[in-house]
């Protein structure tokens, strides 16, 4: 037993207490070892409503959302942007309402805006989980990294990792470097100085070449994808120069062998731009498990949100 | 859980009847099960410290049963009234196939059967045992659905209102008892 305040939402990393991220985590490690099974499903949510609420194109996290909630015996209901309302023009407030009306217990939501979770949240008594919200935060993300990394490195405080590429656009970045701070992880930084942000966090180390990162010997490279789709503003010169200045190239992953250092991505990966179809064979990716530890987090999220449907 | 200064406590079993509670679980169990193929199964917390007691009494008879662990929390029908005590899991740990198998499942205390009902729905998403037979430390009674024990060291009269707290040194840093607690100056039954 635990004494936790209950929490109804999960909007962001910054927002949680040390005590509930360790609960979260290593209830996860059950609910992994529950996959095992023949049977790898339980009885806990019967009867419940999981709402998928995605504004932005996402398969990876929707799907691993309805893994996890069907894993966890709840219905599962996905609303997506294309074949909803708001193309239609349904204010954000009135899209809520309605959800309202459906009775669901926990919403899943991304959203191209920051802060969108944030105001369904304050709307309904369903627990609302953020699933990415413009560049503000991705706390799943951020607990299914934690996981994957401290099953590697259980001793996990004063290991380091570096985060490599469109540190700028990545809500993923900010989530994963907030969660991994908390723990005593120390994180650094490479990529594209113009992708770079100033100053958003002290703690963060900035390296100006892959050299420097080796040197500072991570446990863990953790590289973004390249988000192509939102490169409008040009914040490098070309794909080419980017793979060729950042992506893991057979030399690079030479050196993470040298130093036994692990590989992780948030997926889906850009072959042949921030990675090489060589690294993805490397020995030390932990690319799917994390795939797998994305369905166990989110189950012990699910689990331990308490929705206040009776204030509906 | 505290023990505040209003409850009253009793103790039903000291450490040495405890020891001979499990020696007389692990008698019945030889005299029933010493032909079967038979597997234990403790459910957390202090039902696995039972089954591992009585398997290791049985030990000494000669009959070797393996012991698996089971978290039923995510088998709970209470589960929305959780209050802020929030669960944190186990993991269960059956390291044997259960198919064919004769079960024993332990808990320390059977009271409403409601866990045990829960455990039943656990251990069968593990697999397709032979059969399934519950052994229990202490049976309070006020069942609420119908699951009886098969081995049951000692029956006692409770009411409602009063607790049956279980303490093995295995788990409670050292203490070993079983108690009877009874609510505000209302003498024990």
């Amino acid at each position: 037993m635990s004494e936790l305040k209950p929490r109804k939402d999960l909007l962001d990393i910054e927002g949680l207490e040390l005590p509930e991220i360790e609960y979260v985590l290593s209830n996860a490690v059950p609910f992994k070892q529950l996959f095992q099974r023949s049977v790898k499903k339980v009885p806990t949510l019967r009867g419940k409503t999981v709402l998928n609420l995605f504004y932005e194109p996402s398969t990876r996290t929707s799907s691993s959302f309805e893994v996890a909630a069907n894993r966890m015996s709840a219905d599962v209901t996905n609303f997506t942007v294309s074949s909803s309302s708001v193309v239609k023009g349904e204010s954000l407030l009135d899209t809520i309402e309605t959800l309202q009306a459906m009775r669901s217990d926990y919403i899943v939501i991304r959203h191209q805006a920051a802060g969108v979770p944030n105001i369904v949240a304050k709307h309904t008594g369903a627990s609302v989980i953020n699933a990415g919200d413009g560049y503000h935060a991705h706390p799943t993300q951020a607990l299914l990294d934690a996981m994957t990394f401290r099953e590697v490195y259980p001793d996990c405080a004063g290991r380091r990792m570096v985060i490599v590429g469109d540190v700028l656009h990545s809500r993923v970045a900010r989530s994963t470097s907030t969660l991994f701070h908390k723990l005593g992880i120390e994180v650094g930084v490479l990529g594209p100085g113009t992708l770079i942000p100033e100053g958003r966090h002290d703690f963060i180390r900035r390296f100006r070449s892959w050299d420097e990162v080796f040197d500072w010997k991570p446990g863990a490279v953790y590289l973004l994808r390249v988000q192509l789709e939102r490169q409008e503003g040009m914040f490098f010169p070309s794909i080419a120069e980017y793979h060729k200045m950042y992506g893991l190239n057979t030399g690079r992953l030479a050196r993470m062998r040298q130093i036994g250092a692990y590989l992780m991505h948030p997926g889906p990966v850009n072959r042949g731009v921030e990675i090489t179809d060589e690294a993805m064979r490397y020995e030390r990716s932990l690319i799917g498990t994390q795939v797998e530890n994305g369905i166990a987090v989110r189950m012990a999220v699910l689990h331990w949100l308490k929705p206040e449907t009776d204030r509906d | 859980m505290s023990e505040s200064a209003e409850n009253h406590e009793e103790v039903i079993l000291s450490p040495e009847e405890i020891s001979s509670g499990v020696e007389e679980l692990a008698h019945q169990i030889a005299g029933r099960c010493a032909d079967d193929k038979v597997a234990f199964v403790g459910i957390y917390t202090r039902g696995v410290t039972l089954a591992r007691r009585v398997a290791e009494a049985l030990k000494e008879q000669g009959l070797h049963f393996p012991v698996g662990t089971l978290d039923i929390s995510l088998y709970r029908d209470d589960f929305d009234n959780r209050g802020p005590d929030l669960p944190t899991l186990e993991t269960s740990d059956i390291p044997f196939a259960l198919d064919d198998l004769r079960v024993i499942l332990f808990d320390e205390v059977i009271y409403t059967g409601r866990t045990i009902r829960a455990a039943l729905d656990g251990l069968m998403d593990y697999g397709r045992p032979a059969r399934i037979e519950l052994a229990v430390l202490v049976d309070r009674g006020h069942r609420e659905i119908p699951i009886q024990p098969d081995y049951v060291a000692r029956r006692i009269g409770t009411t409602r209102d009063q607790y049956v707290k279980v303490r093995f040194r295995e788990d409670d840093r050292g203490k070993e008892g079983v108690f009877l607690e009874s609510p505000g100056n209302a003498p024990a039954a």
